[in-house]
């Protein structure tokens, strides 16, 4: 019966350092967009970039994240076209997400190209971050 | 008294052999996919994958269906994975070296190097100088979907695009497309 308090505080060690490491990517990439010349990160902003709205191809079409993520991050999304479920975009919600900087710059690559149409700047990134991080 | 220690010593020494193994298999299967001798992975259902076709469901199957390579030749792939800046409207970018290995794992697994049957039969409904790049457009496809009333794909709320295999095709991903296992959301098996 000795064994379970010890697997128990195994399990929360494990926890607290995968919740560390996660903390310490997003930490890495703001540093990186500070670096770049973005200024104080803010949540806010960062949900209101994930709630705007961005013209599409025809003047009918309405880009915004989402239309694919859902209105909830913290809930699965589904891309509109192929009905692939999505997994959700918090990293509350979906501990995978967050931990891998290559991928955070690959889908901000790919997403904000087709959302609004060009490139995120080093702050936008930094305030997105900072909105899923409190999620 | 000796004696019963040796056995619940013999039954401990066991019982952690076991655990140890248990915690061993748990170990190796955990993360769904272990290197196997044949430098092969598999997965917890069994099935034997490459290096590739993992990248390959994690860098195009988290947006749509991984259509099997041998669904098209080699050279749509080429065009299709030259042009992922603007993959059907959307970008789709890829690190210059991902984007290398996954070209050559396409055209390597490509219809021209297929033995399966609708890997031939698609291959012959292409003319010799098209290059598609959506597999709804080939002779093959449509051949095989013609049948169908738009009621229930591009009306149904659960299929509106015959881009999505798996939506009716419930073992898609495993490659199996037979039309006895077909299953249409809201209107039920679709056996003609």
């Amino acid at each position: 019966m000795k064994q379970l308090p010890t697997l128990a505080a195994g399990v929360l060690l494990t926890f607290a350092a995968a919740t560390a490491i996660g903390g310490t990517v997003v930490e890495a990439l703001l540093a990186g967009y500070r670096g770049a010349g973005a200024s104080a990160f803010d949540a806010t902003r960062g949900k209101a970039l994930y709630n705007g709205t961005f013209p599409g191809e025809k003047p009918s079409e309405v880009r915004q994240c989402t239309t694919c993520h859902g209105v909830d991050p913290n809930k699965p999304g589904l891309h509109p076209r192929t009905g692939k479920t999505i997994a959700p975009l918090s990293p509350g919600a979906n501990p995978a997400r967050l931990q891998n900087p290559d991928e955070v710059e690959k889908w901000f690559q790919r997403n904000c190209t087709w959302t609004l149409g060009r490139p995120c700047t080093p702050q936008e990134k930094g305030d997105f971050l900072t909105y899923l991080q409190g999620l | 008294m000796s004696r019963i220690r040796k056995i619940l010593g013999t039954l401990l020494f066991f019982s952690c052999l076991s655990g140890t193994l248990l915690l061993g298999v748990q170990a190796t299967t955990g993360n769904g996919a272990e290197k196997s001798p044949a430098g092969a992975k598999t997965t917890l259902k069994g099935v034997i994958v490459t290096e590739e076709d993992l990248l390959y469901e994690k860098e195009c199957g988290s947006c749509h269906f991984p259509y099997q390579p041998w669904w098209l030749p080699e050279r749509s792939w080429e065009k299709l994975m030259s042009g992922l800046q603007n993959h059907f409207g959307e970008s789709a970018e890829l690190t210059p070296a991902t984007q290398q290995q996954l070209t050559g794992w396409l055209r390597n697994h490509a219809a021209e190097h297929s033995t399966i049957g609708r890997a031939r039969g698609m291959l012959r409904s292409i003319k010799a100088d098209a290059t598609p790049l959506r597999i709804t457009e080939s002779g093959y496809f449509r051949r095989k979907h013609h049948e169908l009333p738009r009621q229930v794909w591009q009306e149904n709320p659960a299929v509106r695009s015959l881009a999505r295999c798996d939506a009716c095709h419930p073992r898609a991903e495993l490659g199996s497309f037979n039309e006895h296992e077909v299953k249409i959301p809201g209107v039920g098996r679709w056996d003609d």
